[in-house]
């Protein structure tokens, strides 16, 4: 188990390491004067020399690399040229909404899919499966910002249960925030879960076909019973391993659901970092999002080895 | 009133008929064997009884169990009887275990859903019932895992849990198959003593006729889903009245004809020469730190073959022989030692350097359907190792090719333009021989060629095989745990113990009286259909 947790670990700590290093020669492949690439071409020659100082690039490479990665573990992410705020302060202000929201979606997706999958899975080619399966089609095709269109229409225009769209901050209370939240989590959810839900029906029915289905079934135990009991666990690793990439998405990928109820999360900040050519923001945002997918990655891993024992006892 | 009846169950799946009145009844304490070959019904009859059958099956007729009318059972009935009344063990023990529940999980589990015991009563009868089968506490504690244990511990965790609550019937569904001579001679003994003890009534399912009868009271005979016939094994078998028990019983016993023995005309120089040839794996490693101990496969291994030659290789499974095996065919480096064929070095070669030795060895793998890729064509299947030859032969001189290899194994030129599925197992067996006698080559290496086959197409496959080294003048390697090959077809013997060769010599030499230790318990543990029938006859009177 040790030999097993350490590898995890440094392939995770070599997977940072090398980002990093794309990341970095990001700046580098941008052509030209990284410099005048964020300021434009009527940037006065005063203004291009202070950038270049605050960014240090009159120095040689591996010099800024080094002193770029010292401060990445201090959290310090430099200072946006926009806001003219540090990286750090913007990245903190965007995760407490990015991040709830993200909990709250994969949470939501979790608790409708796998029960789903479970029970089409049971009922193989039944009614019941086709329909549930028919709507998790439904829930992959359609896009989720029209989803999120309507769902603002009917919980929002029409009952006036929640807002339409932004933030009021934590400051304003919990209940508030959350309220905030729920639709953006739901549209975000539905077609994650239509995903997860057929993902786990097919490793349900791969494990249902093993022959340890039919051992627990020949000591007397119900069908439900041993799919509870037995099939689940067996049938977790190819869940698990979706789970962990549909969270790297929600905490990133959201930026149209953003736009939708105006919501200042991660992915409106990277998307207007970008239109802005602030790229010091962006280098700061894509290394934090390396290092959260890179987290939940050797989360999944690890995971993995508590589900299923043969991977403890890997070489 | 006998425990179990069956009378004039029917079964169909759709509309086609699985089982046709089949009639069938076992005592408290007698063992029934129901033999018969691959698709003969033998397992849905088991299943009838279990009520597992797919859920699109269909069953007519009566099958009554203690008093019970199974058929009519409600599931929450069968539930009560399954595992508590009536056990099962299953053909595949590597695969019949939950990999992510511990064996004392799982063998507990059973006594606790049946007896309603609490968890540590449940684990106390759990260790007592795991002591019995032959895994004690300090090897085998009830916190180890399935893949910490081997096929035949395995096996007997899987008998564990079908007996922990002493059944009054327990049906095994050839339990042995899956595993070496040596373990299935302690896995039927287990058997054979838990149904002494608990007077338990025993359904042997088993495609192995000595098998059989070595273990059964009576037997009951099966053919396409109907009973052929029925009665006390001595009896039954010795006298073979019904024209299908002989038909499996020569093929059981099948000898194929082989014209010229050799020894005199030997040619002086050797095909194929081993010399000190070892193979060490990574063992598992137990500290970060520390390199792990090498696992030795091979240990010092040196043979030599002659062209024409036929030799059986045979041991236990995991002794080394397959790795040895892919270690000639260049599959697989040596960690030391040599090996030369035809005079060339094979060992640290390059692989075009080994393409002249590729054609002159192929192979033939125990799993026929396994070894085709489904979605090519016989042609392409049967012409691959052709890539081997200096020039690659074309169009219509290809089919020709694949053709003559066809006819030569009993096949038409025709069937080239099929796919894999549609062939039966047999004849599947029969395209991995054409694909491997295409280039014509002086040796092939059969791993286990006829262990998956029913006995009267292994008996035609065994009579193939002769045939072939008799006009085509081609050396076997045969690799197996079955002494009833190794004798059926080959001149010489080596038996393989741990890694090492430690008997070898003609093989009615060895196999009659065997020397070393490895070679004594393999050839008193092999079934032998003769043997059994005789020793039945003494016990039946």
């Amino acid at each position: 188990m040790t030999a097993y947790i350490t590898k995890r670990l440094l392939i995770a700590l070599v997977t940072i390491l090398v980002a990093s290093v794309i990341v970095f020669s990001m700046l580098e492949i941008v052509p030209g004067d990284p410099a005048r690439v964020m300021l434009g071409m009527n940037a006065t020659p005063e203004a291009l020399q202070a950038l270049r100082d605050q960014m240090g690039l009159d120095q040689p490479l591996l010099v800024r690399y080094f002193d770029w990665i010292g401060q990445l573990l201090v959290f310090d992410f430099g200072k946006s040229y926009t806001y003219n705020i540090p990286v750090r302060d913007l990245i903190a202000e965007r995760v407490v909404v990015s991040l709830p929201l993200a909990i709250m979606a994969l949470a939501l997706s979790t608790l409708i899919a796998i029960p789903v999958g479970i029970f089409s899975a049971e009922r193989r080619g039944r009614m019941a499966d086709t329909l549930s399966m028919g709507a998790a089609q439904i829930g992959v095709a359609v896009p989720n910002f029209w989803f999120a269109l309507l769902l603002v229409y009917v919980f929002a225009v029409w009952l006036r249960l929640v807002p339409a769209g932004g933030f009021p901050g934590w400051g304003a209370g919990a209940w508030p925030a959350l309220k905030a939240l729920i639709l953006p989590a739901i549209a975000l959810a539905l077609p994650q879960a239509a995903i997860l839900s057929r993902v786990t029906r097919s490793a349900m029915l791969d494990v249902l076909g093993e022959d340890y289905i039919r051992t627990a079934r020949a000591k007397g135990m119900p069908r439900n019973v041993v799919l509870w009991h037995h099939a689940l666990r067996n049938a977790l690793i190819p869940v698990l391993t979706i789970l962990g990439l549909q969270f790297a998405f929600l905490l990133a990928g959201t930026i149209i659901i953003e736009n939708v109820f105006y919501l200042p999360g991660l992915g409106r900040l990277v998307f207007q970092a970008i239109t802005q050519r602030d790229l010091i923001v962006v280098e700061g945002v894509v290394m934090l999002l390396v290092a959260v997918v890179v987290l939940v990655n050797l989360l999944v891993d690890l995971s993995y080895a508590v589900v299923d024992p043969r991977l403890r006892t890997s070489r | 009133m006998s425990l179990l009846e069956i009378e004039k169950l029917s079964l169909n799946i759709g509309r086609i008929p699985i089982l046709k009145d089949v009639d069938l009844t076992l005592d408290a304490g007698e063992v029934m064997g129901l033999v018969g070959e691959s698709g003969s019904g033998k397992s849905m009859t088991a299943m009838a009884v279990m009520q597992l059958l797919p859920s699109v099956a269909k069953a007519m007729g009566r099958v009554r169990f203690d008093g019970i009318d199974i058929l009519a059972a409600p599931e929450a009935a069968m539930c009560k009887l399954r595992g508590n009344e009536i056990g099962m063990v299953f053909q595949e023990p590597m695969t019949a275990l939950n990999p992510v529940k511990t064996i004392g999980e799982q063998v507990a589990e059973g006594i606790r859903w049946h007896t309603g015991a609490t968890r540590t009563d449940a684990e106390d009868h759990a260790r007592k019932i795991l002591d019995r089968v032959g895994l004690p506490e300090k090897s085998f504690p009830l916190s180890r895992y399935p893949h910490e244990l081997s096929g035949g511990q395995r096996q007997r965790v899987v008998i564990a849990i079908a007996c922990a609550l002493r059944p009054k019937l327990l049906i095994a569904d050839e339990p042995t198959t899956a595993l070496d001579v040596v373990l299935q001679a302690q896995i039927l003994d287990l058997l054979r003593d838990l149904v002494d003890e608990n007077r338990m009534g025993l359904l042997l399912i088993s495609h192995d006729l000595a098998v059989v009868t070595e273990m059964s009271d009576r037997v009951t005979v099966m053919r396409h889903g109907e009973v052929m016939e029925t009665g006390e094994t001595a009896s039954t078998l010795s006298a073979q009245e019904h024209p299908y028990t002989r038909q499996l019983a020569q093929a059981s016993m099948h000898v194929p004809a082989r014209a010229r023995i050799r020894g005199a005309e030997q040619p002086a120089h050797d095909l194929l020469k081993v010399e000190a040839v070892t193979r060490d794996y990574p063992g598992r490693r137990a500290s970060l730190f520390r390199k792990p101990e090498p696992m030795r496969a091979v240990d010092d291994v040196s043979f030599s073959m002659k062209e024409g030659q036929s030799t059986a290789l045979v041991g236990r499974s995991g002794c080394g022989k397959s790795t040895l095996a892919r270690m000639i065919l260049a599959l697989d480096q040596p960690t030391g030692g040599a090996i030369h064929f035809m005079g060339e070095k094979l060992t640290s070669r390059d692989e075009a350097m080994l393409k002249p030795a590729r054609r002159n060895m192929q192979v033939v793998f125990q799993d026929p359907y396994g070894s085709f890729n489904p979605r090519h064509k016989v042609e392409r299947l049967v012409a691959e190792p052709l890539h081997t030859l200096e020039k690659q032969p074309q169009g219509a001189e290809r089919r020709e090719l694949v053709a003559r290899a066809l006819h030569e194994v009993g096949l038409k030129p025709a069937d080239m333009d099929k796919y894999p599925h549609e062939f039966s197992g047999g004849q599947r067996q029969r395209l991995s021989i054409a694909r491997a006698i295409i280039t014509r080559p002086k040796l092939v290496v059969a791993d286990e060629p006829v262990s998956a086959l029913d006995v009267s197409i292994r008996a035609q496959i065994l009579d193939l095989f002769a045939d072939l080294n008799q006009r085509l003048g081609i050396a076997y390697l045969f690799i197996t745990h079955d002494l009833s090959v190794a004798r059926a077809i080959t001149d010489d013997v080596m038996v393989m113990h741990d890694g090492r060769i430690v008997e070898r010599g003609r093989t009615s030499d060895v196999l009659d009286n065997p020397q070393s230790e490895a070679a004594r318990a393999l050839v008193s543990a092999s079934p032998d259909l003769r043997r059994a029938i005789a020793k039945k006859l003494q016990e039946q009177g």
